[in-house]
C-alpha cells in the first residue's frame, strides 16, 4: 500500500516521543548550563604542570628537558631553561623553566607532551569553559597559571595520579638508595685514603 | 526549447569509458552558472559545486576542492613519525580510529614491528564501533537532504552518543581520539569498559531495527533514490571509486577481505553488494554493513585475549625506521584509506602521501550528477560520504 512506509515511520516517532516521557533511556539531553555531565576520567582538555608540596615554584616536577616542546605537533610550548638548578620531585638538582609557555589557542589536546615527559610533570587538565574575549591574556597561559598541585591532579584522574605518585616513590627510594651508597662509597674511600695516608706517613716521615 | 545536442561530460580523465551522455541545450536554451558553496550547509563542510543548470537540470558540475587545505602532508614531512599521529584524528574527523590505524599500519610495515592479540582485537572492536557511528550518522545526514528535518539524524546522533561515550573513556577524547600506536595501542582498557561496550553493542540491534523502519520501506526515500545518481560497475572500477560507494555498484570489493588485514580473517562477515549503483542502494549497503558490523563486534568481544597491548620492541617517540617504503591501507567506513611513506632513515618521514576515499570517490560527482535536478545533486553529494577534512587534508 501506498504510504504504509511513512505510517510505520511516523509510528516510532510516535514511540520515541511517548517514549521520552516514560522511559529514561529515550530522553538522552541534557540541560546543558543547569545540569551537568559527569565526564569519564580519562577525558582531557589542555595539559597543566604537576607541582609537589605547597610552593608551587619550589614543587615544580618539571625540569625543562623541553623534549614536549620539541615534540609538541603544532608547537604550542614555549621553554626557557634556568641558569641554575633546584631539587626535583627524586630530589635530584636538575634545571626548572624559567619561562614556560602554553598557547592553548593553538594546542590540539592530543596530549603527546604527557605521554614523552619522562618526569610525570606535565599532564592533561579537564577544564573546559575557557572562553575569553583577550586571546593573549586568557589564552596564552604562563607556569605560574599552568602549575596546579599534586593534590588537584589526584582530584581529577585519581587512578593515573596514584600510580605516577607510587612510582615516583620507588624512585624517590631508589635515589635515596643510591645517594646513600654513594655516600658510603665515598665514605669507604675516604676511610682507605685516610687509612693510606696514615700507613704511608710513618713511611715518608722515615725517608 | 529548440534543438540539442549530445555531449560527452567534461570530466577528461575519465574520457573514454562507459559514462553518460549529457544533453546541452542550443540557441535560446539559457544556462545558469551557480556556485553552489563553499558555505552551503548540504555540502558537508567546504566545499564547492560550480553548477550548470538549465532550468532544474543540471547539465555540467565541477567540484572544486581546497578550501579546507590544511598542509597535512607536508606538515607530517617535517614531524616526527609520533607527531603524525593526533593530526591524521583530523583527515576524517568522523573516524579518528581508522585513520590512527592506517597510520600506525604503514609504520609498523616500515619500521617492522608485530602488533600483539589484544591491540589487534582493540583495533577491530574500535574501527568497527567507527564505522557503525560513521554510517548511522550518514544515513541520518542522507535524510536530512532529503527534507526529514532532523529526526533520523537525532536518532543516529543517540546512538554514536554512546559509542563516542565508549570512545571518551578508553581514549580520553571522543573525536580526536589519538590511541594507536606503533605496535599497538595506547591504554590499556579495563574489564569495565569491555563488559559496558557488549551493552552498547548488543542495544545497537535494536537501533538498527528501529532506523529501518523508519526509513527502509518509506515511499518518500524510495522515490527519491532509487535510480538517481547512477554509478556503472565500469565507472566505478575505472574511477577506483572504492568503501560502499563502489560495493553498491556491485563491485565486490572490501580491503578487510582482500588483504585480511589486522585478524578480520577469523570472524564470520559478509560483504553486501548493490545492483543499480543508486543512491538507495548505498543506503541498503550501508545498512547491511553496520548490522555485519555488529556480528564482528559480536564475535570479537566475545574473544578478546589478555596480555600486552604494545609490541615490546616499539617506542613511540624518536622512532627512526630504516629506509624503505611501506603503504598501509584499510578499509575506513568511506573507503580504502591509505597511507604512502618512504623513510630515508630519518626521524621524520621524507614523503607522506595520504590515498583519502572521500577525494577519490567524489571525482565522479559529475557522472552523477547529470540529468538530474539541483535537489538531487545535493542528494547525490551526500551518498557520496564525504569529509572536507579528508577531501582537501
Amino acid at each position: 500500500m501506498l504510504g504504509e512506509g511513512i505510517i510505520k515511520g511516523l509510528l516510532e516517532t510516535a514511540r520515541n516521543f511517548v517514549g521520552s516521557y516514560v522511559s529514561k533511556e529515550r530522553l538522552t539531553t541534557v540541560q546543558y548550563p543547569e545540569e551537568r555531565w559527569e565526564a569519564p576520567e580519562a577525558s582531557r582538555t589542555f595539559p597543566f604542570l604537576v607541582y609537589d608540596g605547597d610552593e608551587w615554584l619550589a614543587g615544580l616536577r618539571c625540569t625543562s628537558c623541553q623534549i614536549c616542546e620539541k615534540e609538541c605537533p603544532p608547537k604550542c610550548i614555549y621553554i626557557e631553561k634556568s641558569a641554575d638548578k633546584k631539587p626535583d620531585a627524586v630530589g635530584k638538582m636538575q634545571f626548572y623553566p624559567t619561562r614556560f609557555d602554553i598557547d592553548i589557542s593553538v594546542c590540539m589536546s592530543c596530549q603527546i607532551c604527557v605521554e614523552v615527559c619522562p618526569f610525570d610533570s606535565i599532564k592533561m587538565d579537564r577544564i573546559f569553559e575557557l572562553s575569553t574575549d583577550d586571546r593573549f591574556e586568557g589564552l596564552i597561559l604562563d607556569r605560574q597559571k599552568l602549575a596546579k598541585s599534586n593534590s588537584y591532579y589526584h582530584q581529577i584522574h585519581p587512578t593515573e595520579a596514584a600510580e605516577v605518585d607510587a612510582a615516583l616513590a620507588s624512585e624517590r627510594a631508589a635515589a635515596a638508595a643510591k645517594a646513600k651508597a654513594a655516600a658510603e662509597a665515598v665514605a669507604a674511600k675516604a676511610a682507605a685514603a685516610k687509612a693510606a695516608a696514615e700507613n704511608a706517613a710513618p713511611a715518608g716521615g722515615g725517608a | 526549447m529548440s534543438s540539442w545536442t549530445l555531449q560527452q561530460s567534461t570530466n577528461e580523465h575519465l574520457a573514454g569509458w562507459n559514462r553518460p551522455q549529457v544533453i546541452k541545450p542550443e540557441g535560446d536554451g539559457e544556462v545558469l552558472e551557480v556556485s553552489m558553496g563553499p558555505h552551503h550547509p548540504s555540502t558537508h563542510g567546504v566545499f564547492r559545486m560550480d553548477v550548470k543548470l538549465d532550468g532544474e537540470k543540471v547539465i555540467g558540475l565541477k567540484p572544486v576542492f581546497g578550501y579546507l587545505h590544511r598542509n597535512h602532508e607536508q606538515l607530517g614531512e617535517k614531524l616526527s613519525y609520533l607527531a603524525i599521529m593526533p593530526y591524521t584524528d583530523r583527515l576524517d574527523y568522523f573516524c579518528s580510529l581508522s585513520n590512527n590505524w592506517g597510520y600506525a599500519m604503514a609504520v609498523e610495515k616500515l619500521a617492522g614491528l608485530e602488533v600483539p592479540e589484544r591491540a589487534d582485537h582493540l583495533r577491530v572492536i574500535l574501527a568497527e564501533l567507527t564505522r557503525f557511528q560513521n554510517h548511522a550518522s550518514w544515513i541520518g545526514f542522507l535524510a536530512q537532504e532529503m527534507g526529514a528535518s532532523g529526526t533520523p539524524l537525532m536518532y543516529a546522533f543517540r546512538e554514536r552518543e554512546k559509542i563516542l561515550d565508549l570512545f571518551e573513556e578508553l581514549t580520553g577524547s571522543r573525536m580526536m581520539c589519538n590511541y594507536m600506536r606503533f605496535g599497538g595501542c595506547r591504554v590499556d582498557p579495563t574489564a569495565e569498559w569491555l563488559s559496558e561496550t557488549r551493552k552498547v553493542v548488543q542495544g545497537l540491534h535494536k537501533f538498527v531495527d528501529e532506523f529501518e523502519n523508519l526509513l527502509t520501506g518509506n515511499e518518500i526515500l524510495m522515490s527519491r533514490t532509487q535510480g538517481v545518481g547512477v554509478l556503472s560497475h565500469d565507472l566505478a572500477v575505472n574511477a577506483s571509486v572504492s568503501g560502499p560507494m563502489a560495493r553498491a555498484s556491485g563491485v565486490n570489493y572490501d580491503i578487510r577481505k582482500v588483504d585480511h588485514y589486522g585478524i578480520y580473517d577469523r570472524f564470520n562477515f559478509r560483504v553486501p553488494l548493490g545492483e543499480h549503483g543508486d543512491i538507495y542502494d548505498r543506503y541498503m549497503v550501508r545498512v547491511l554493513e553496520i548490522r555485519e558490523s555488529l556480528s564482528i563486534l559480536e564475535q570479537a568481544l566475545k574473544s578478546v585475549p589478555g596480555g600486552p597491548i604494545l609490541d615490546p620492541k616499539a617506542k613511540s617517540r624518536g622512532i627512526r625506521p630504516k629506509a624503505g617504503e611501506a603503504y598501509g591501507r584499510i578499509e575506513a567506513p568511506k573507503g580504502e584509506l591509505g597511507f604512502y611513506l618512504i623513510s630515508d632513515g630519518a626521524g621524520s618521514p621524507y614523503r607522506y602521501r595520504i590515498r583519502p576515499p572521500s577525494f577519490i570517490n567524489l571525482t565522479v560527482l559529475e557522472d552523477m550528477c547529470l540529468g538530474h535536478n539541483v535537489a538531487d545533486a545535493i542528494l547525490i553529494l551526500g551518498s557520496v560520504d564525504i569529509v572536507l577534512g579528508e577531501v582537501d587534508r
